[in-house]
């Protein structure tokens, strides 16, 4: 019987620490529950162009440019202009991944598939805001790394 | 991994780049490519998402104890590998780093206080206090006067559990789960048109029709997966149309061959305008109609929900009156003659163009056609006729329960189908469609559930809405919260939740992940193991069942849900909750727990721990000591079984991915109705709608009846409220995952650009959005991915700092006491320069 035996990391509680608190929630920054915060200023998207490390290797990748007002409709996708097969030697931007070319039925279509047309469904911009509370998700290489220095104890 | 903190791991790359700077040797073990199978291989399992009703089936990887990658299931019928941008994170969900890790309770000088700060206290002290609490109140106040308010994301068995000890062991049926916000309006459509619930086709029809028409429903935010095969659908088979109707322009329309925007409640008005197109252009199908189908005419003038003391709730007819009498079909034709094509595209706003390309693909015999609804349609104070009059128009056609033709309920929550309404953990239900106010129904429940005769009460407990009210007016004082963040999701919160909750006579327990805003208007908040952390069972829209197994252990104390229930129940005799005279009618049960009494039953304790599976923990198990997940799951099954709500064996479902109800000689079931397809189905009768006795369903006429609030010279705006593709529902999961608040972080006023500059504000600038209940502040935005028409505006409830149910009305249909968070009026004040 082998079970899982490893406990989950811990975290980062606020209920760990001694004291008593009137605001617990969070996202709220302490703003009591009948009151309204001044909201804050709507964020600019980041338009770096730079690309970012995924959380995994499934993780669609994130969208580093504006795309305000971009077509996505019945008659055109703007994305393909540059995301295209072959669109990219021009635009140098990434080719859309070759799962995008597979049916329901996991079979490689001559085109894009159809299911895959609407990319915002899945790859999101980012904004110029800070993450409301810290995600302590470890990223497979640290836990790889840690299961390295505790051979023999991984399941 | 006790000790590896996302903080231990920033320490050690920042070690390893300050060596790789200083052109020190790295070590070995920090090569860039590991290819160590050992090392390499992740555990991959299966496990339904964790948010809407879509439910797509997720691979999920562990490593060490942790989550460490998820991806879309190839082998899932239902998404086929893909998942939306939710789905792709859900990796993330559970590490926000503000997880409960321990109970809270609000203490003064050491003690319990109502005004009192949250201060970590352990399960037994916890528990204590809620037995303290829930004691005094069921000896002065009886059953009425405890509640729990409980979830469509609750597991099958939670659900179960949950249902059982308000209404076996507590005697109370003040539950009632989230979904009443969600899915009472599609259960009372179903109850009254079929007589039995939940959609008739399933996610096959996607691949079948030849049309498809979208009731006020945004899939392309709020069921993504189904999106995909739509559009699949649509680019793949050039002949297919989309036709979408909603009070505002969204992303579905970009889809839209048929694009509709209506004036809010005129819903009906177009509904029965096509019903009149179909019979006025001979395109009944008579046969089908003859056979199958009865005519009913219902009552009007039903009232809004609200309270009774309210002026338009005195001034109603027919208050909450679900009456129908039968009626030929000459009389329902007479009935939407008026509802002309001009009177519709008057009342409506459509063109009529597009008012008629619709009805026609109604009206063609040779277009198999899917309707699909949510929210616009459920949650409107006529959200139970316009499911009925939606039925109506693929009844008169005979457009149903065959491949692509298929009026079609989604779902908003995960197991919205499997949970609240399977399981019946409504006020007035019981698993397996069946009510406690019907007798016969009780005596079923009580010989399954082993309970002397009375063990259920026989009245109809308070729904969603009327919880809170209660609250408010003290009538309920002992109040449980499971797996919803309800404070932020209820309608009307300055007037009626936040009173409620913080009512000095009340006491509150919140079970969660996260510290929500509902928790924080609790006294008690129990933190709760979430989705992998715990075994579960899920059903989804088209009535399949999915499982999961426990991939990782939950933080710190947390516990699930289902846990949390049975422990507690431990904390009651049948002396301390039942009535004398029942006790001494059946002196078996005196001197039990309610433990022993619900769930050491000697049915649902009767499958070992060698049962579970050696490969996944399962904490519940081993806390209690034999299978109660599924010594549960049977214990419910026993209802369904043989009743057309069939489910399989509990191990077959750890194995499948997923089944679709009723599962019968270990076959699914994809059309419900239809001979051949159905095995329930009388042979020779083609079609056998057998939830009402005599195989038939019903066509009901239905008028137009207008919005019990609208807008008006000092509140000129409709306000409709609503979700995002990026966060779900209250956003307390999603709001956690970096990747998601960034994509879209604040609730905004979404409003016409030319109403905008008529107020002399532009986008980005800050606004006050007032009704006659409460406000919030916000920011306004006119271009972006919603666009209402002058008068509308839409703003999204995720955002725990703009909480626009401090706005809306708590106006419930009469029918189903689901609210319209659709339609209320409103004011929008710039603020400041």
């Amino acid at each position: 019987m082998t079970r899982n035996i490893w406990i989950t990391a811990a975290v980062i509680s606020f209920a760990g620490a001694a004291f008593a608190q009137e605001h617990v929630a969070t996202l709220r920054s302490g703003t009591p529950l009948a009151d309204n915060a001044e909201p804050p200023a709507i964020a600019k998207v980041v338009n770096s162009d730079l690309r970012q490390v995924r959380n995994y290797p499934e993780q669609p990748p994130l969208i580093p440019h504006k795309i305000d007002g971009y077509q996505i409709d019945l008659n055109a996708n703007q994305c393909m202009q540059c995301h295209s097969r072959t669109a990219v030697e021009v635009s140098q931007a990434p080719m859309i991944s070759i799962t995008h070319f597979m049916s329901r039925d996991n079979q490689f279509l001559a085109s894009v598939t159809p299911r895959r047309y609407f990319c915002n469904q899945c790859h999101v911009v980012q904004v110029e805001a800070r993450a409301l509370v810290e995600n302590g998700f470890v990223d497979i290489d640290s836990v790889l790394e840690y299961v390295k220095q505790n051979q023999g104890s991984s399941d | 991994m006790p000790n590896l903190s996302r903080r231990d791991v920033i320490k050690a790359q920042a070690v390893a780049a300050a060596a790789a700077a200083a052109g020190l040797p790295i070590p070995a073990a920090a090569q860039n490519l590991v290819t160590d199978a050992q090392l390499t291989d992740l555990k991959w399992s299966k496990a339904p998402c964790r948010f809407c009703g879509t439910g797509c089936s997720i691979m999920v990887a562990t490593k060490a104890g942790r989550v460490v990658a998820s991806h879309g299931d190839a082998k899932s019928e239902v998404n086929r590998g893909l998942n939306c941008v939710k789905g792709y994170f859900l990796s993330k969900i559970m590490y926000g780093s503000d997880r409960l890790t321990q109970p809270l309770l609000r203490k003064k000088d050491g003690v319990f206080h109502k005004d009192g700060a949250f201060e970590p206290v352990s399960w037994d002290e916890a528990f204590d206090i809620m037995a303290e609490k829930w004691k005094a109140t069921l000896k002065e106040k009886g059953p009425k006067g405890i509640g729990m308010f409980g979830s469509g994301q609750w597991t099958v068995w939670e659900g179960y559990a949950a249902s059982k000890l308000m209404k076996a062991g507590f005697r109370s049926n003040n539950i009632d789960p989230n979904a009443r916000h969600c899915m009472a309006s599609a259960v009372v459509g179903f109850m009254r048109t079929f007589g039995i619930d939940e959609p008739m086709g399933c996610y096959d029809d996607f691949e079948n029709a030849d049309a498809f028409v979208l009731w006020g429903s945004n899939m392309a935010e709020m069921h993504p997966i189904l999106w995909t095969r739509i559009a699949d659908r649509r680019f793949g088979h050039p002949h297919v149309q989309v036709a979408v109707l909603s009070t505002f322009t969204h992303r579905s329309f970009d889809l839209a061959d048929i694009p509709a925007i209506f004036e809010p409640q005129t819903d009906l008005a177009i509904l029965n305008y096509i019903a009149n197109y179909i019979i006025e252009n001979d395109a009944v199908n008579k046969d089908f109609v003859a056979k199958h189908v009865n005519f009913k005419k219902g009552a009007q003038d039903i009232g809004y929900g609200l309270r009774p003391e309210n002026p338009l709730q005195q001034a109603a007819a027919n208050p909450d009156s679900g009456k129908s009498d039968p009626i030929t079909f000459e009389e329902f034709a007479e009935f939407v003659k008026p509802y002309t094509l001009d009177k519709a595209h008057e009342m409506s706003g459509v063109s009529k163009d597009a008012l008629e390309k619709i009805a026609k693909l109604y009206a063609d015999p040779d277009t198999k056609v899917m309707s699909l609804w949510t929210m616009g349609v459920n949650q409107h104070t006529r959200g139970v006729w316009v499911n009925n009059m939606i039925y109506n128009l693929h009844l008169l056609t005979g457009k149903i329960s065959t491949p692509g033709n298929s009026p079609f309920s989604l779902t908003g929550q995960p197991s919205a189908c499997g949970t609240a309404r399977e399981v019946g953990t409504f006020s007035h239900r019981l698993p397996a469609d069946m009510v406690v106010n019907n007798p016969e129904h009780r005596k079923k429940a009580e010989k399954i559930w082993k309970l002397p005769e009375g063990g259920v009460p026989d009245w109809v407990g308070s729904h969603a809405v009327k919880q809170n009210r209660d609250l408010k007016d003290g009538n309920i004082n002992c109040y449980w919260v499971q797996v919803n963040n309800n404070m932020q999701a209820a309608p009307n919160m300055m007037e009626e939740g936040l009173p409620g909750y913080r009512n000095p006579d009340n006491f509150i327990v919140v079970s969660d992940a996260y510290p929500t805003v509902t928790a924080e208007a609790a006294d008690l908040i129990l933190p709760a193991a979430m989705w992998v952390e715990k075994e579960g069972a899920y059903g989804n829209a088209e009535r399949r069942t999915q499982f999961w197994h426990q991939l990782v252990d939950a933080p710190g104390e947390s516990k699930s849900d289902l846990w949390q229930l049975v422990e507690f129940s431990k904390r009651f005799t049948t002396d301390e909750v039942w009535p004398a005279e029942l006790l001494d009618a059946n002196p078996d049960y005196k001197g039990k727990t309610l433990y022993e009494v619900l769930y050491a039953n000697g049915k649902v304790d009767s499958y070992p721990l060698d049962q579970t599976s050696d490969d996944y923990a399962n904490h519940e198990a081993q806390d209690f000591g034999f299978y109660i997940q599924k010594g549960l799951f049977e214990e419910y099954a026993e209802f369904g079984r043989g009743k057309a709500h069939d489910l399989a064996p509990f191990d077959t479902y750890h194995e499948v991915r997923g089944l679709r109800w009723p599962v019968v000689d270990g076959k699914e079931t994809k059309w419900r109705f239809k001979e051949g397809s159905d095995p329930y189905v009388t042979a020779g009768s083609d079609f056998e709608f057998y939830g009402h006795k005599d195989g038939k369903a019903i066509i009901f006429a239905l008028p137009f009846e207008p919005a019990p609030e609208r807008p008006d010279e000092e509140y000129p705006f409709w306000l409709a409220t609503g979700r995002v593709l990026e966060h779900w529902h209250s956003g307390s999961m999603t709001q956690r995952v970096p990747e998601l608040h960034k994509a879209i972080p604040d609730a905004l006023v979404y409003m016409h650009p030319d109403d905008a500059e008529a107020m002399g504000v532009r986008r980005g600038s800050s606004v006050k959005v007032e009704s006659r209940r409460g406000h919030i502040l916000s920011r306004v935005e006119t271009r972006g991915r919603n666009k209402p028409p002058k008068g509308l505006i839409f703003v999204p409830w995720f955002d725990a700092r703009q909480l626009i149910n401090k706005v809306t009305l708590d106006a419930t249909d009469p029918l189903s006491k689901q609210t319209d968070f659709k339609k209320c009026a409103v004011k929008v004040v710039p603020v400041g320069a």
